[in-house]
């Protein structure tokens, strides 16, 4: 080993999430890059959880699966399938994948496909469907599946023939640092990486030879949906952060996730073990007609942006959705940024934020941080309802259970024969 | 009742809207209300929340649609105005301040790598550990904290005379470095005259005094109330006095104590009757009869504060500090006979009690027990910032409830003719405390007259024109409600004895030369001299309000919002120390 201490190995394993290299290199059939995906099989957000205990976005989001991959007619058929046990479930993050809010996905579903240079590993997401009605958050009517059939069929392929075009595909890197300066903290907000992303891509897509009524509407797709680039941030976060997990040692947090039961952490020095405690419920701004009595536990493995260092990490980065961390202003958010330096090793000066006088992203969470000073990250999030298709009703922010981290302590230093 | 009204090409982020809806719909007559952009997804949203009504079919994403549903009667003008009003004055007001703060020492010396003092208000139990790291840190140390056991005083005090640095308290109310105030403390004047105190209200009583004669503060060293202990040996006293001594602003020395043990008492003294530099002490419950070489004792804080101003102009220190004393008239029934002194501060209490003791002649009326400073032929003196008052309240000068209480509870007694009580404005105090206490005043005084007595209040005001409350505002607010209002405790004191046909009589004092003089070369050490040659660049673990009075007087200080480590929790803290200490054996 090249390191002494628990410091020089943190300080490995974030040299590698600093010198990570995400290039968005193709759109593909989940099942194509996920052999896992065989039969059916589906897979879910957060740590290992069975279909009974999810909660009801994430169930339906499951509905919404089975329905789209044609495996039963209708809701009741799709339910009974899952209640029988006939559909197998793997966590995203053990087949290289992340999924947003229910994380739901099946091998039909068009990922994006990351490669990090750096190390040579690749992570997948699927695409971001928009807002409202949507799969992630537990929607399964038609309109739903109508649409994820339209990304299946059009979306993706169209995607996937653009980046083919690109020499190295898209370097994801350079897309981060443009957006970050131009007010993104990428979870909550991601219109300007969602915008640059359309600059990069739609020369190629208009050049590509194909029907001008499907490119217009892949085009439109593009422009209406505001957090497109946000699943496109998690799996080049996904893909960082295996990348630097690769070294299996020290205390840096390599992912968070949530599948609205349990919130679950892996840190570098317990390399795939999860280290989990009962989510918290989101507190936020609501929709017209709900209220935090209709949230929906935390959920999702969205929180992969938080690892890396954006956003509740980076609030201070995007002044525009600050409010959502309750009545604060500018102040607030600052506030909550330097408080997340006081659980994170350093910063990371490829992404720099203008607010914050051009001081990088906060760079690797440290569990022995969290742990001593009792500061949890911030997790910027939406909020689903805990009934099953109605969807998103609000946005907020939510911190894990302290309890994780010391978990993950514990047994580290269990692992290194301390106790 | 749905109203609907459209604000065409109105574009409002999706964030203000919620919030503004969240504001509509608290306001009276209003139901329900909705307010979005006229997206699809919004329209088929407000459908869900039937909200929907056929006004906003043609509504696009660029027009703002509200939908409100309101009770039959309910005026929309107000409603429609007071969303213009929200839209018109979007700029967030933060509730809270822009302090910045941190949560750990790593980030605190980073964001103040100049800082010299730590001041440490966390709870007993952890102050020590705490004020070990300033040490470490080579910081000084001010410690607030109470509940320290004296071995850790002890040992942290040795430490730092080792380490040349110096450890104020633990339970150390107050201190100015520089006219920087320091927890409980006063924005006095600066000017030449430093002093060194074991007792907080005692430092607050002479600094303000001086400040209002027209004398200045260079620094004020507060040592905790054991420094003078027999176990701790005065070593803070002993350095702070080394460190004014060398310090060139300081030309009067004062120090302020209640009687220590006899051998710290002659350690201090020869070290005093030592320096080049006059020294006026106050041992509180002393009564000297003479000075001795340069070392001037007084008999009360506004006799020290008188003495050291002399001093400080280089006049003549005079045989007799007597001022005169008006006597209000007073009509008191034959069975009021008590004097009844309900106190926030602990040495202005001791001072109240031993004044009367003596106007009393008494032998042994101080008592210590059960919040009573004295308790003899029916007048009591109360420390209402005892242990026993302030067990899960806050203490008397930053809350007054607890003296309302006692006030009307005194009132009522019908042998009560004098209600004695001090006020302590400045720092760390409370905001307004003749506001709170005059109508109480007020009220307990017309009931006694309704019941046929005649019912007298005196106060003693400390504190300093200069201090965030407004002193002339204070004094008028009590005297506007009946209470005398007196500038000294001593004054206070002798003003209600007066009342009460009790006097106390003053001797004049001698000047002899020193008997203990014993010369000795002493030097301090460069990182108290340091401390003392501008202001301090302050650490503040704990308690915010204090960082918000340093910075208030231009000195830098950074807010460390402490908590307990790994939430107290001992097993966390000792895995955190081995994966600290730990190495990989390769």
């Amino acid at each position: 080993m090249k390191y002494q201490t628990i410091d020089e190995a943190n300080r490995a394993v974030i040299d590698k999430i600093a010198g990570g290299a995400p290039f968005l290199v193709d759109v593909v059939p989940a099942h194509t890059v996920i052999p896992e995906l065989e039969g059916k099989t589906l897979l879910h957000a957060g740590p290992p959880i069975a279909y009974k205990d999810m909660t009801g976005p994430m169930q339906g989001s499951c509905v919404g699966a089975a329905l789209f991959e044609g495996w039963a007619k209708d809701e009741m058929e799709a339910r009974s399938m899952l209640e029988q046990g006939d559909i197998h479930f793997i966590p995203c993050h053990h087949v290289k994948a992340v999924g947003p809010m229910g994380g739901i996905t099946s091998g039909n579903m068009p990922v994006f496909v990351v490669n990090n240079r750096s190390e040579g590993n690749e992570a997948y997401c699927i695409m971001n469907e928009g807002i409202g009605k949507v799969l992630r958050f537990g929607a399964y009517s038609e309109e739903v599946i109508t649409r994820l059939t339209w990304m299946k069929d059009v979306l993706g392929p169209t995607l996937s023939r653009a980046l083919k075009v690109t020499k190295e595909g898209l370097n994801l890197n350079v897309m981060i640092a443009k957006a970050i300066t131009m007010g993104d903290e990428f979870h909550q907000r991601n219109i300007a990486a969602s915008l640059v992303f359309l600059k990069e891509i739609s020369p190629y897509i208009v050049n590509l030879d194909m029907d001008k009524q499907e490119m217009q509407s892949v085009i439109k797709f593009l422009a209406d949906t505001d957090q497109f680039f946000l699943n496109i941030m998690m799996a080049a976060s996904k893909a960082v952060m295996d990348g630097a997990r690769t070294i299996q040692a020290g205390t840096v947090v390599t992912a968070m996730c949530r599948n609205g039961q349990d919130f679950g952490i892996r840190i570098s020095g317990m390399g795939d073990e999860w280290f989990t405690a009962p989510v918290n419920t989101p507190q936020g701004l609501f929709f017209t007609g709900f209220s935090q009595a209709d949230a929906n536990p935390d959920i999702g493995d969205s929180a992969i942006t938080e690892t890396f260092g954006v956003g509740g990490m980076a609030m201070i980065a995007a002044p525009g959705v600050t409010r959502f961390v309750g009545a604060g202003g500018f102040q607030d958010a600052l506030a909550t940024s330097n408080e997340m330096v006081e659980i994170s090793i350093d910063q990371n000066p490829n992404f720099t934020v203008p607010t914050w006088n051009f001081r990088g992203i906060c760079l690797g969470i440290d569990a022995r941080k969290v742990v001593e000073t009792g500061i949890t990250p911030v997790i910027n999030t939406g909020i689903a309802h805990k009934e099953p298709g109605v969807g998103q009703i609000g946005a907020g922010t939510v911190r894990p259970p302290v309890e994780c981290f010391e978990k993950a302590l514990e047994a580290y230093a269990s692992k290194l024969g301390l106790l | 009742m749905l109203h609907t009204i459209i604000k065409k090409n109105s574009y409002q982020d999706s964030v203000n809207l919620m919030l503004l809806t969240n504001y509509i719909s608290a306001l009276e007559g209003v139901v329900q209300a909705s307010i979005m952009m006229g997206t699809p997804a919004n329209k088929d949203i407000m459908r869900n929340s039937g909200l929907y009504t056929d006004e906003l079919e043609p509504a696009g994403a660029n027009d703002m649609c509200i939908v409100i549903d309101t009770e039959a009667h309910s005026g929309l003008d107000d409603i429609l105005v007071a969303v213009d009003n929200f839209l018109s004055d979007q700029s967030v007001s933060s509730s809270q301040s822009s302090m910045e703060s941190v949560r750990s020492w790593e980030r605190a010396l980073k964001e103040n790598p100049n800082a010299n003092l730590a001041i440490i208000s966390v709870p007993g139990q952890y102050a020590a550990a705490e004020a070990e790291k300033a040490l470490d840190y080579g910081l000084h140390a001010f410690i607030f904290s109470d509940n320290v056991p004296v071995e850790e005083e002890l040992s942290l005090k040795q430490k730092a005379h080792d380490k040349e640095l110096l450890v104020m308290g633990p339970d150390c109310g107050t201190g100015i470095i520089s006219g920087v105030p320091l927890a409980f403390a006063n924005r006095v004047k600066a000017g030449n005259i430093g002093v060194v105190g074991a007792s907080g209200t005692g430092i607050q009583e002479v600094t303000t005094l001086i400040d209002r004669m027209g004398g200045g503060i260079s620094h004020a060293i507060g040592t905790g109330g054991r420094d003078l202990s027999e176990i701790v040996g005065a070593i803070t006293m002993l350095d702070g006095i080394r460190g004014l001594a060398h310090n060139d602003q300081t030309e009067v020395i004062v120090i302020v104590s209640k009687p220590p043990a006899k051998a710290v008492r002659e350690k201090v003294v020869s070290q005093l009757q030592g320096l080049s530099k006059p020294v006026v002490t106050l041992f509180l419950g002393e009564k000297p009869s003479a000075h001795e070489g340069n070392v001037y004792e007084a008999y009360t804080l506004e006799e020290a504060a008188m003495i050291a101003i002399d001093l400080a102009k280089g006049a003549a220190v005079q045989p007799l500090y007597s001022l005169p004393i008006d006597v209000p008239k007073t009509a008191l029934n034959p069975e009021q006979t008590s004097i009844q002194g309900l106190y926030a501060g602990g040495t202005l209490a001791a001072e109240a009690a031993m004044l009367i003791a003596d106007a009393l002649q008494l032998k042994d009326g101080l008592i210590h027990e059960a919040g009573y400073v004295l308790r003899s032929n029916g007048h009591a003196i109360v420390d209402l910032g005892d242990d026993m008052y302030t067990q899960g309240k806050p203490h008397p000068m930053i809350d007054p409830a607890t003296r309302i209480q006692h006030i009307e509870k005194a009132a009522q007694d019908p042998a009560t003719a004098v209600i004695l009580f001090d006020v302590v404005l400045g720092y760390g105090g409370h905001d307004d405390v003749a506001g709170v206490l005059a109508p109480a005043i007020e009220k307990a005084a017309a009931k006694a007259k309704t019941e046929g007595r005649n019912l007298y209040f005196v106060a003693a005001l400390c504190g300093t024109h200069q201090d965030p409350q407004s002193y002339e505002e204070q004094k008028r607010k009590f005297e506007q409600a009946g209470v005398l209002v007196k500038e000294s405790n001593n004054q206070a004191v002798r003003t209600v004895l007066a009342m009460m046909q009790l006097f106390l009589e003053d001797v004049p004092k001698a000047h002899r030369p020193a008997t203990t003089f014993a010369p000795q070369a002493f030097s301090t050490s460069a990182a108290i001299e340091a401390l003392l040659a501008g202001k301090p660049s302050v650490i503040n673990v704990g308690l915010r309000k204090f960082t918000e009075s340093i910075t208030a007087s231009g000195a830098p200080a950074i807010q460390y919002d402490w908590r307990p480590v790994a939430g107290g929790s001992v097993k966390m803290q000792q895995i955190l120390n081995q994966l600290k200490d730990y190495r990989f054996t390769s």
